[in-house]
């Protein structure tokens, strides 16, 4: 079982320098936003405003901030399923975010992505994926256009501790060091891939050796302390930006909340999170500037009303944005030119019955299932609506559930 | 004819290759042995050697991660070819070719575009048995946010890859192992460019009885059995080439069988869910009146490749079964 002897000691004991007190502050003022997101997102999705799957970061903000806040502004991060806070600290407004999680056509994918989907192009965040371990080649792929433009942006690719033993681990790390990529590899180790204790899922468990033997060195850092992971990360995308020396961070860390809102959370204790809470990452960090004199408590409680105006904000704003046009079904599976032609590269028929000879001039003008999209649109409260398969729990219950089913 | 030249598929790809390689220094090409080895089948060869290893990458033995590698390089700015062995090690990359090179413009609301091309040969023939000798056109052809290229000429080849590589989605370009030393005219890059645009099928033979449509080598045979069904049979076989199934050109082949009333299609891969079944079923909702007989389908046996050469030579469709369901069609005329 992990412990906090995983903790990164940073030699003689020395805590990581503070930044100027303005990044100080503001690295409180987004963990507390993420925070403050999250927890609004795990109460909407208790009330069917939010579908799917939710994934939250809640205890892991600093390795969010800590790593954003290390990257220029034309480097690229690439995130997991897990990654409204990767959005959020990029710059994504929360508005776009939360539009996203309701589905809304003013989500940061339109509401073609949801919560494991999130993108910003504009900001660089090159989004969230849904399959494990799916966005280390892209990563490196962006390192590999890094290389063929010669740019100096780097790229930091983010990845659960449970990622590191899919096959794309393996091979890109080689690929990384063996073409001297411009990427850190940084893994959110909070101890679980999924339900399954690190030590139950990995033989090693020192995370930070994996990339090793693929040429790629490793460091660890204090996942729960918001300045020591932006030095670690920094440090290591210098490395990558200047020497061509892809790098892999392991930050410790821990997710206070289940994997998603279905987790019974039947594989570790009450007392593991209750040790790991002690050590929560915003608390941390708003007493150490406290201590040194860079806010005060009532500073730290107006940063913390700001972040929840944001957060009514942007529900506010999520609620208003209409559903995706039915009209909008078939945008964008892909860029048109003039080398694609005609109806027939996507069949926009739709869920409606292949109706023969006629269909082709009707489909100009029919809007697809227009009854099944005015029932959905008509809000949560319409039908009778089913949760994903793995949601065992019921959700009234785990609103009212605490620190658990989150 | 003037301006143009007699070669070999391979070298219709490789000329392509180098044209793209050489009008835009975005491209650039990745793949296992493609560099020193010049290619396992050697349509990259010469190429390391004109652009260098930043631009001919040989990679190690990850499909996957090669692939996906490709993807992200595509989404920030570069233009890559990946080249796979076989079309059967590309069942190692299915999770970046569907879940994220076939996905991420939609699922990121449009944002950005992945104009990667994942070149590779399928086909049986060379006794290379059952994991190396498929047709898997009809996996790629389900995937929306895919095109898929299935040439059989060399022209085609040339100008459809070099369209492929200017394209702004992903490309499954799918090549054949009996093709690539086929020979064919090639129009003279002298003569300005050989672009072949995705959704225009080619009319191979015009005829009046019966419409054979044959995908990627089954053009060839179509064309062959259409010989002998004129010679023969006194039988007018229009056959055709759709060169691409997504887009596809159903226009085309509706057209044919509006004047034939007839259809057969023929394919290497296997016949459940296989492009002769999509096709099929697109015809009869399309035309079903003009139909006066079943659609019929030649397609690879439903087993895995065998090595044994008799058995892998009756595992595939050739020129005699063709005929034989050509005239089925026409039977109870």
């Amino acid at each position: 079982m992990a412990t906090t002897s995983q903790r990164r000691e940073r030699p003689g004991g020395v805590p990581a320098p503070l930044p100027a007190p303005d990044a100080a502050r503001e690295w409180l003022a987004t963990m507390q936003l993420i925070r403050r997101f999250e927890e609004r997102a795990g109460e909407l999705y208790a009330k069917a405003k939010i579908g799917g799957f939710l994934h939250l970061a809640i205890g892991e903000e600093a390795t969010i901030v800590g790593a954003a806040r290390a990257l220029r502004e034309h480097d690229y991060l690439i995130s997991t399923y897990r990654s409204h806070g990767h959005a959020i600290a990029r710059g994504t407004p929360p508005e776009a975010v939360m539009a996203e999680l309701f589905g809304k056509q003013d989500g940061c994918s339109r509401g073609r992505g949801g919560s494991m989907h999130m993108f910003d192009l504009e900001r660089r965040f090159m989004g969230g994926y849904g399959i494990v371990g799916g966005n280390l080649p892209i990563a490196a792929g962006f390192g590999l256009s890094a290389e063929l433009l010669r740019t100096d942006d780097a790229t930091l690719c983010m990845l659960g501790d449970g990622a590191s033993n899919q096959g794309t681990f393996g091979e890109t790390m080689n690929l990384a060091a063996l073409w001297r990529l411009p990427v850190v590899f940084m893994v959110t180790n909070n101890q679980f891939g999924m339900g399954t204790a690190l030590a139950r899922h990995s033989a090693v468990t020192d995370l930070q050796r994996k990339g090793e033997s693929f040429g790629v060195p490793g460091v660890r850092c204090d996942g729960m302390d918001v300045a020591d992971t932006c030095g670690v990360v920094g440090d290591a995308l210098r490395r990558a930006r200047e020497e061509r020396q892809p790098m892999l961070i392991e930050a410790v860390t821990y997710r206070f909340r289940g994997h998603s809102m279905a987790d019974p959370e039947e594989y570790r204790t009450r007392e593991q999170v209750a040790e790991w809470r002690r050590r929560d990452p915003i608390a941390l960090w708003s007493a150490r500037l406290i201590e040194e004199g860079v806010i005060d408590e009532a500073g730290v409680e107006e940063l913390d009303r700001q972040a929840v105006a944001k957060v009514d904000e942007a529900v506010a704003f999520a609620d208003a944005s209409p559903f995706p046009a039915p009209e909008s079904l078939y945008d964008d599976v892909y860029a048109l030119g003039e080398q694609v032609r005609g109806w027939y590269s996507v069949d926009e028929r739709g869920v409606e019955p292949h109706r023969g000879e006629h269909e082709r001039a009707m489909a100009a003008h029919e809007i697809p299932a227009r009854e099944v999209y005015d029932q959905h649109a008509a809000g949560p409260h319409s039908g009778a609506e089913a949760r994903p398969a793995d949601e065992a729990q019921d959700a009234g219950e785990r609103a009212h559930d605490g620190e658990r089913g989150g | 004819m003037s301006g143009v030249a007699v070669m070999r598929y391979r070298e219709a790809l490789n000329q392509a290759l180098r044209e793209e390689l050489t009008r835009d220094e975005r491209v650039f090409l990745m793949g296992e042995d493609i560099g020193v080895f010049n290619g396992a089948y050697k349509v990259t060869a010469g190429l390391l050697e004109e652009f260098g290893e930043a631009r001919v990458r040989d990679t190690p033995i990850s499909e996957n991660t090669i692939v996906g590698m490709g993807v992200g390089a595509a989404m920030t700015g570069t233009r890559p070819v990946v080249e796979l062995m076989t079309i059967n090690f590309s069942l190692l990359a299915m999770d970046q070719i569907v879940n994220h090179a076939a996905h991420i413009r939609y699922m990121f609301g449009g944002q950005v575009a992945v104009p990667l091309v994942v070149r590779m040969p399928q086909g049986a023939g060379h006794q290379l048995g059952p994991t190396h000798s498929h047709s898997f056109e009809a996996l790629y052809l389900h995937v929306p946010g895919l095109l898929v290229a299935v040439p059989s000429t060399p022209a085609d080849a040339k100008g459809l890859l070099k369209s492929a590589i200017r394209d702004d989605n992903p490309v499954i370009f799918i090549e054949h192992e009996y093709l690539y030393g086929q020979r064919g005219d090639v129009p003279d890059p002298d003569d300005g460019e050989h672009l072949v645009r995705f959704g225009e099928a080619a009319v191979r033979r015009e005829g009046e009885d019966v419409t054979i449509v044959g995908i990627s080598r089954m053009a060839l045979t179509a064309a062959r059995a259409a010989e002998t069904l004129a010679d023969q049979h006194d039988v007018s076989a229009e056959v055709i080439d759709p060169r691409t199934l997504r887009p596809l050109d159903l226009d085309t082949i509706l057209a044919s069988v509006r004047k034939t009333n007839r259809c057969v299609i023929v394919e290497e891969g296997w016949p459940h869910g296989g492009v002769g079944a999509n096709l099929a079923a697109l015809i009869q909702e399309q035309a079903f009146d003009d139909l006066d007989a079943p659609i019929g389908r030649v397609t690879g046996a439903d087993v895995p490749m065998p090595y044994s050469k008799p058995l892998e030579q009756i595992a595939f469709p050739h020129e005699p079964q063709v005929v034989d369901a050509a005239l089925a069609t026409l039977r109870d005329v």
